[in-house]
This record gives structure tokens, sequence and C-alpha cells, in this order.
């Protein structure tokens, strides 16, 4: 790999000052970064170390729940209270990676993290989001792994992520600090559609930090499941997944949320199919009917088709754990 | 005292431990790159990005400037290969690498690029820029059967009526496809080559057999047998991608003649999906008929598989079709297609891993049309002897082995009616999978030196690639002497030692272990000569050696491939037993229960043999359900070339697996009794899983691996 200068600011001041340089990189636990680096598809001037900053805390808030960005995967996922009142999200994060990842990777490094695509992480071959103009090796290409929501012809990837799937669904807040000081952008409008500028995963500026997340308490604990279709049981990307959270009532739903990964460059969230879910008795026939208005807008690019039929069938199986049916 | 063991069933507590499990576990053991050699240098390959054609300029002059970076050679600079044969074809004829300009595949090596340090290597090997004349390439094996030619002769074996099974009242006919699987052993392949002298080398190297790779470094680089010197102490599993000397062991040895200096060449990840060969993809037929009570009349087996332009790499796919049952009439055809891909190779159960897939899943299906039980209908048509040439078996247990297995996985459980069984949103099925696989033993040599202190060191230049043979070696060795296990050492892996056969085809145990029950015999005469004593079959030899006052005793003792090839037909067999649950919904496969059941002769070493049956199944349940290397064929450039995409079993994958064995000896391949384990320990596991599928859901899957996609297609 290319040789790079290593920093280590002391305060959250300096890494906002240290970042605000073209070439650099923040680097949190490594685990996506590292192997980017390796295979040539970044090459920082520079990597600003964060992890001795202050911002490991889980704490229990007036609006509900803070998680600091730093926080440990593995560590979110046992956390006690996370446990208790955001149960979705510890099944999201167990479902993610392998046990040792999760000891490394973090809470911002994981919103942060890119596509898997296999184009993207191959120098040698074309992609938009790698080398912008180069054409899309997906698009006509093995799009097994790809979307079918809200892709551009421009590029079909899909955020990897399945903590921020659960985030979406729960209506988490993302707390960015900038040189303006700290602002907060819902979590279903942190990351961003291709368009025609696949090179942008997200909406975070240059030169800003993410410092933690904010979930908002809720009625859904009870029944919330977070369903994950993979090609093998573990330390494997989701062919789909699905964050499904409920609060129902004398078998009425009351309240619904529902989010899908694996489908689109960023978490899927279904407002429709929630809406749809509200006043409605939770039974399999109602789901499967909710999943089909899911649908709507899907587009397949080939090797992916199957996601069509494997996309509702998830979803019904998600809201039927969701719901205590099996 | 000491419990007995169930030598049907043993436990994974049950008999000695690996020798070198401690090594092992600890770090201490040393793998081919752990050497540290001094004045080491490192290198680092450029592959091409061109799948055919000829490169046209190739700049280096960035890559030679680059911090540390000490040469970059290329095909344009290197030494020659003055064993490079110029107009060799066929089968054995590797890559010429470094030789010209020619792009045979993607990924092909292009230049070495020697540093100082390893990363200064890596990034030097980023800057070399290549430009070539891109010709149109082929790597779809399906898009090229046209191409399709026979390896030896006219690829067809006929006995009895050819097409016999369209003239059955039952009859299918399928098509069944196994994608390219690739070894992806836990090490990666590595060589350390020095040049000790003009004409004399040595080379730490990840190899399954160092007189080979000593033999082909002789004859590519002309130079005396003797001075070529190979070690391989420990191998990090291999599955055959280190049965034979591949491009980047030439490069390596080439980069450390251009730098004067020793040279360590690690492949990463992704050269191991391009450079060590990989179970090829292949497309089969199988048309299969039977009388309507099952008895099976005809059998068509035609095969498709991929080969590399430059050489012709066989297998036995359709050879299991000739054997298995028994059949009046057998026709099978075997194709080559050559594409723009590497040589493949063997790869566990090669050839028959693939065919069984083929035939264990088309019986199946006539199972189905006929309304018999699975089992039944392997017993219907048993083969009591060997139906292509009509040789006695040297020993076949098989239906001890249909029973045994049945009783395990609780086969009376299941249904015959597919997807009639449902619980909690799952489906639940049963298959079954046999496995066949000849059973080898070659020439092999053990020194063995008994010293006074009552401790034996045997001697042997096999490689232990992980079944543990060296274990084996000491428990024949301790059961032929009376001598503690713990008094016997092994040393292996070293081209100076003793004559041994590679290991592979499941033949080491009856070759080396052949030679040490000979050493051990032959011990027995010295000691008898030394106190004409033949009536006591166990002495105490430390206290005979000091009674006569000698350090040691030292045999060097010489088996050969044993007899009887020409009146038996040899061979080793599995059946494999799994339940499946399928989900109903989203079609993911979870594999609930294995029972695998091995006729593999006289059980020697109760732990390795338990952990090479439940091995071979994890490796079944990964060529069933997830693994499969992929191409996209517009670049002719794998697209999943690391450990996150290929799949192979996690333990979240993994059920309980009982191992059982038959273990009754076989009297004719080797004195201890034994036969080979670790190919029929995979032979036969992806039809099985495949037919739990079916029986589960109704959907037969005939394209590996079995994805959710596909059970819900
Ligand atoms: C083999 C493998 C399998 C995986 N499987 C899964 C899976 O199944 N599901 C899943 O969800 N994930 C999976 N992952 C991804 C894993 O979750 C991410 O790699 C991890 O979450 C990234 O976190 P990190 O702290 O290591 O980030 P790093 O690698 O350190 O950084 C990633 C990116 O985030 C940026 N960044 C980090 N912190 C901040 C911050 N506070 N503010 C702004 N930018 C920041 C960095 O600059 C960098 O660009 C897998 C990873 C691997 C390697
Ligand atoms: S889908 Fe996106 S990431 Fe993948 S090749 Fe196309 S542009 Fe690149």
């Amino acid at each position: 790999m290319k040789q790079f200068q290593y920093v280590q600011p002391a305060t959250r001041q300096a890494v906002l000052e240290a970042i605000n340089k073209p070439g650099t990189k923040i680097i949190a636990g490594g685990t996506n970064l590292v192997d980017l680096m390796k295979r040539g598809v970044t090459a920082p001037d520079k990597l600003v170390d964060i992890n001795h900053l202050p911002l490991k805390n889980i704490t229990v808030t007036p609006l509900g729940l803070y998680i600091g960005a730093l926080a440990l995967n593995s560590v979110v996922s046992e956390n006690k209270q996370v446990i208790e009142k955001q149960p979705l999200l510890a099944m999201a994060l167990k479902s993610g990676a392998s046990p040792q990842l999760r000891n490394m990777a973090t809470v911002g490094g994981n919103m942060m993290q890119r596509t898997r695509c296999g184009y993207f992480y191959d120098t040698a071959m074309p992609c938009n989001k790698r080398v912008p103009g180069s054409g899309c090796g997906a698009y006509e290409g093995v799009n097994r792994m790809h979307a079918i929501f809200g892709a551009s012809s421009q590029c079909i990837a899909v955020h990897p992520s399945d903590m921020c799937v659960a985030l979406a669904a729960l209506d988490a807040v993302v707390i960015i600090a900038g040189k303006k000081g700290e602002h907060r952008v819902p979590f279903t409008e942190f990351h961003r559609l291709p368009g025609d500028h696949p090179e942008a995963d997200n909406n975070l500026a240059p030169g800003e930090l993410i410092t933690g997340v904010e979930i908002p308490d809720n009625n859904l604990a009870k029944n919330s499941y977070y369903l994950k279709v993979r090609d093998r049981q573990s330390y494997a990307f989701a062919l789909i997944s699905v964050a499904a959270a409920l609060d129902i009532k004398n078998g009425i739903i009351q309240n619904a949320r529902l989010a899908m990964g694996g489908v689109a460059h960023k978490p899927w969230r279904l407002f429709d199919a929630e809406k749809a879910l509200v006043g409605k008795k939770a039974s399999e026939e109602n789901f499967q009917q909710i999943a089909q208005l899911a649908m709507q807008g899907a587009k397949a690019y080939g090797y992916n088709s199957f996601k069509l039929k494997l996309a509702p069938a998830s979803i019904t199986e998600a809201l039927k754990h969701a719901a205590g049916l099996v | 005292m000491e419990k007995a063991i169930n030598m049907n069933r043993p436990s994974s507590s049950d008999g000695m431990s690996r020798i070198d499990g401690r090594l092992k576990v600890t770090g201490a053991a040393k793998y081919s790159a752990e050497y540290a050699v001094e004045g080491l240098t490192y290198g680092v390959l450029a592959g091409s990005t061109i799948a055919k054609g000829t490169i046209t300029a190739l700049d280096t002059k960035a890559a030679e400037r680059a911090p540390g970076v000490l040469a970059v050679v290329t095909y344009l600079n290197a030494p020659k290969v003055p064993g490079f044969q110029p107009d060799q074809k066929g089968i054995r004829a590797q890559l010429k690498v470094f030789n010209d300009n020619k792009i045979f595949y993607n990924g092909q090596p292009i230049a070495l690029v020697i540093a100082d340090t390893y990363e200064r290597a890596l990034y030097g090997a980023s800057l070399v820029k290549a430009t070539y004349n891109k010709e149109e390439h082929q790597t779809s094996l399906t898009d090229n059967f046209g191409k399709g030619f026979p390896p030896r002769g006219d690829g067809l074996y006929k006995r009895g009526t050819e097409d016999a099974w369209k003239s059955a009242p039952i009859k299918l006919e399928q098509e069944y496809i196994v994608p390219t699987n690739t070894h992806n052993p836990m090490e990666l392949h590595a060589i350390i080559a020095r040049w000790d002298a003009d004409d004399k080398i040595t080379v730490w190297d990840k190899t399954q057999g160092v007189k080979a790779t000593q033999h082909d470094i002789s004859q590519l680089f002309k130079l005396p047998l003797e001075n070529v010197q190979v070690n391989s102490r420990f191998v990090g599993g291999a599955f055959g991608s280190a049965l034979r000397t591949w491009p980047h062991e030439i490069v390596a040895i080439l980069g450390a003649k251009a730098v004067k200096k020793p040279v360590k060449l690690v492949l990463s990840r992704a050269d191991m999906f391009t450079s060590v060969g990989y179970r090829p993809h292949t497309w089969q037929k199988v048309g299969i008929g039977a009388t309507a009570d099952g008895k099976l009349t005809g059998i068509t087996h035609q095969a498709y598989g991929q080969t590399s332009p430059y050489e012709n790499f066989t297998e036995g796919a359709v050879n299991v079709s000739q054997s298995m049952y028994a059949c009046p009439n057998v026709n099978t055809k075997y194709n080559l297609v050559a594409l723009n891909v590497g040589t493949p190779t063997w790869m566990r159960g090669p050839g028959e891993a693939t065919g069984s897939f083929a035939l264990e899943s088309a019986l199946d299906e006539l199972s189905y049309a006929l309304n018999i039980d699975p089992i039944e209908i392997r017993i219907r048509n048993y083969a009591e002897t060997d139906p292509e040439n009509g040789k006695p078996f040297s020993s076949k247990h098989l239906k001890e082995a249909y029973q045994l297995g049945a009783d395990s996985i609780g086969w009376s459980n299941r249904k015959q009616q597919p997807a009639s069984v449902k619980k909690d949103g799952w489906f639940v099925g049963y298959g079954i999978g046999c496995g066949m696989f000849g059973a080898y033993r070659s020439g092999a040599v053990i020194k063995a030196t008994l010293k006074a202190d009552g401790t034996l060191h045997l001697q042997s230049a096999v490689s232990d690639i992980g079944p543990g043979t060296g274990t084996a070696m000491v428990l024949i060795a301790a059961e032929q002497l009376g001598i503690p296990a713990d008094k016997i050492s092994f040393e292996n892996g070293a081209s100076d030692l003793p004559q041994a056969p590679t290991q592979g085809g499941s033949a080491t145990t009856a070759s080396v272990g052949s030679a040490v029950y000979k050493a051990c015999a032959d011990l027995k005469t010295e000691f008898q000569k030394l106190t004409g004593n033949n009536t006591n079959d166990k002495p105490d030899y430390a206290q005979i050696l000091k009674q006569h006052n000698l350090p040691s005793v030292e045999v060097t003792s010489k088996s050969d491939g044993g007899e009887g090839r020409d009146k038996y037909s040899m061979n080793s067999w599995s059946v494999h037993f799994v339940k499946v649950l399928v989900n109903a919904l989203t079609g993911v496969v979870k594999i609930d229960k294995v029972t695998s059941v091995a006729d593999c002769g006289t059980i020697i070493s109760p732990k390795t043999a338990r952990s090479q049956i439940v091995g071979g199944a994890i490796g079944g349940i990964g060529m069933a359900l997830m693994e499969e290397a992929i191409i996209d064929h517009r670049y002719g450039r794998y697209i999943n070339n690391n450990y996150a995409d290929y799949h192979v079993p996690v333990n979240a994958d993994i059920p309980q697996i009982d191992a059982l064995f038959v273990n009754k000896p076989d009297p004719i391949l080797n004195p201890m009794g034994s036969k080979g384990m670790a190919e029929i320990a995979l032979v036969g596991m992806a039809a099985a899983v495949a037919n739990a599928v079916y029986n589960a859901t109704g959907k037969r899957v005939r394209e590996l691996p079995i994805t959710p996609d596909k059970v819900i297609g």
C-alpha cells in the first residue's frame, strides 16, 4: 500500500482541524478502511486516529438512548440498556460480521462503511463509485447482491450494514460535529441514493465527524425482530434483511416500524407499509399483503431478480417473528 | 485402566491426540513462510488484468524507483528456465511463466516485485503498468461445449448397450452442475527460495510432496537432484492445492536468482484463486433407467469439465457411474473445454465428488419416480463385485454402513412424500448420498532408530497436510513394537529424508504406514539377532541395547506398492445421511444433523480419523450450500476472490456430525487392514444435502451451490 502519515490528535477540536484537509481519513476500528487501503481502493495521505476520543459512552437521555460514535459494535449489542430498550438494534448488530470484527468495529465506522460490491473492490474493474465516470461494472455484471430500490444507471450498489437498518427503523438521529459546532440529522436522511453521484455514500460533509447517535424511546421493544437472510448462517452480508418492530394491543397493530437492508444504497425504510400495518390484525395473511405493498417500485438487474421474491417473503417472515406468530 | 473405545463411533475425546497438536495451537509449528532466513527479501506478484492477448508494453520504471524495491522481474528480464519445453502440450505442460508476453488468463503473473519489506513490495507491485493487445477470451464453460475435446482417446466408455436407459420403463435424464470450487486452505501458499550456489538451492515451500517438488525443480532448473533441498515441515491445509509445482514457485526461484538473495513469496488470498488450481466447473448430464421394481438397466453419464488453454487437467468425474452400482449397461463420455483460466487441479475427492453429485442425485430422483426408499434402491442395485471389471472387491461393507447411518440419523422419521413435514415455518427433510474412491498404496521408505533410552525415531519425507499422518505412524509403531506412543517421534517433510509418495489420493497411511510396519518387523529381527531369542515378540529393547553396549539400532525399510491390484478392485466407501431444515418463506437451508459412515478398513487413530470424517462432511456442506468462485465473463475475472465473498462453512453452519466407522480390516491392501478415508469423507455429501432439500421441500436443485434464491426460485 501507499505510504501514509498517521496522527492521533489529542482533542476533538484537534481532530476536526486535522480532518479538514484533503487526503485525510479518520480511522476508528479500521476493519473496513484498512482493507480498502490494502486493495488500493482508497489511498489516504494521512490517517487521523480518533479511538482515544471520549465517544464510547452509552447513556440514557431524556429523549431515549445515546450511543457514542466510538462505542464498539460488540459492546453496544451486549449493553443492558440497549437490549432492554432497543432489542432490534442488539439483534441487528449481532447478525453482522463476526465476533472478532464486532470487537473492533465502531458505531461511526459502521455507518461509514463502504459497499461490498466486488467491482468497487477490484481496481482492475470499472466502478463509478471508485472512479467516477469509469462505468458501473455491476449494472450488466454479476449483481446478485445488488439493489432493487432507488438505484441509478450510475450505480446499483447496496449499503451493507445491518446496524444501520435497525437505526433507520428506530427513528434514530445522527449527531455530527463540524467547524460550526454540532448538528443533528435524522438517520433516514444520513445515507443517500446514488443518483448521478455514486461516489458519495452519505451526506456527511468533508471535515465532519460523527460523534454519536440518539434513539428515541418507543413501545416497540416487545415485538421486535431482525431477520437476516444470507448465504451462510454467520459472517456473510445480507441478501435481504428486515428490521421489524411492532406495538400490538389485543392482536391489533398500533404502531409499526419497518426497514430493509441489502436492497438499496441506503437502509430502506418502508413508510407506506408501516402506515398500512397500523390498525390491522397481526396475521400472516395481512403481513403477506403488506409485504407486496412494500415492493412497489422495485426493479431487478438480472442476477438479483430473486430478490423480488425473497424480499416480500422476508418481510412476512420478519413480521411473523416480531408479532410472535412463530 | 484405559477406557475402551467404541471404534464404530469414537467420540471427540477418544484416542491419542495429534503428536503435533501442541506445537500447532501454541504457534510453535513453523510453516513455510515463517523461516527467518538470513538476508531475506520479499516478493509480491502483479497479475494481468486481461484474460487473453499479449503484453505490448510493460512499464516497470515507477516500481523500480519505489522505495526499497530491489528488482522487478518480468518476461523481459527474467533468467531463463532451462527445463521449459518449447512445444510442450497436454498433461503436465505447466504455464511457462515469465517466458514470453502471452496472456492466457486474467490474473496471470506478469511481474514479481522484490523489495526489502513486504509492504514496499506490495506498493511496488501496484505501480507496474502493462499495455496489452487484447484478444477475445472465453471463460464460460456452458457457452463453449462446441469446443469440447476428449483428453485421451475418444473419451468414451461403454459396457453393454449404449443409452439403454432410454428404453427403461422408468427413466429420467437431468443436468447437474458443479461450479468452480477453490481449495482455499487457511495457510496461503508460500515459498522461500535461496540459492546456496549456482547449482544448488534450498526452498521452504508449501507442498504436499517434497520429493515431487524436488524432482520438478531439479528438472526445470537442470540441477542435480541432491542439490535441491525442499522443506515443508508443516502444511496448513491444502486439499490438493499443493499437489504439484505451480508458477509462483518457479517465479520465486527466478526472483532469488535475479536479486542474488533469498526471496519469500506469499500468495495473497486473491492470488489463491488464480495460482494454485481449483475444482473445475463441470457440467454433467445423467440418463438413468430402471425396471418397475427398481433394478437399474442403464446409466449414461456425460461430463464437460474446464481446463486451461495450455494444459489438460483430467479427473474421473464420470467414473463413479461405472463402478458404484450393479448396472448392466453403462456408457460415459468425458470432454474438456479449454478456457482462459488457470489449470484446475485435484481437490478433495477429485472427480468422484463432482460425479457423485450427479449420479447420487439422479438415483434419488429415480427413487421418487419409483416410489422406493432411497436406501432400498441402493440395496437393490448393490454391486457385490466391481461391475466395471468383474473383480471382487478387496473389501466392501456398505450395507452395514447404510444400517449404522440410518439408525444414527433417525431415517425412520423420514417421510417418502416431499414437503410433508413442517415445523415452526421450517420444512424438515432427510437425504442420503454415497461415495467411493480408489484405495491406493505406493512404495515408501522409513528409517527407524531405536535408542538405548527406549525411544524410537521414525523418518520419512512425507508431508502432513493436516490429517495427522505422524500421529497414525506413531500409533502403528507403538502397536507393532509395544513401545509407548509418547516415546516415539516422527520426523517428516524434507526432501533429504527417506522416499515417500506425495500426500494425496488418501494413500499416505497405506503407503507410509506399510513402511513403518515393515521397519518394525525389521527392527524386531535385529533384536532377535542380538538376543538369539525369537519367542519374545515385544522385548525390553532399551535393556537389550544396554546389555550389548549399543547406543541404538537402526533400520531403513522399504515397502512397495502392495500386491493384489490385478486380482481385486480396491476402494473405500462412504454413505452420508443429512437432515435439513428449510425455511418455507426464505429458502434458507440449515443442516440439522449429519451422519457420515466410512468403510475404510481398520481405524488406526480414532481421534484423527474422526476429525477427517468431520472435516470432509464440512467440506461437503460447503460444496453443497455455498462454495462458488464466480467469474464475470465479460472480463474473464473472478469477482469474489476473497474470504468474505467466497463462502466456506463457519461454525454456525455446522451441525452435530456423527462420524461412524464400519472398522473392518481390508485383508488385501496393506498389513494394517486400513484403507484411505480423506476423499470419501466428502464424496457423496453434496448429493446427500441436495436430496434432503428435495425431501424437505419438493424442490430439486441441480446446480450447486444450493443458495436461498435457488430454493425459492
Ligand atoms: C469480512 C467482513 C464481514 C463483515 N460483515 C458485516 C455484516 O455482516 N454486517 C455489517 O453490518 N457489517 C459487516 N462488516 C462491516 C463492519 O461492520 C465494518 O467494517 C465496521 O462496522 C466498520 O467500523 P470501523 O470502526 O472498523 O470503521 P473503520 O474501518 O475504521 O472506518 C470506516 C470508515 O468510517 C470512517 N469513520 C469512522 N469513524 C468515523 C466517525 N466517527 N466519523 C466520521 N467518519 C468515521 C472512516 O474514515 C472510514 O472511511 C463486515 C466487515 C468485514 C471485514
Ligand atoms: S454498483 Fe456502484 S459500486 Fe458497484 S460497480 Fe457499479 S458503481 Fe461501482
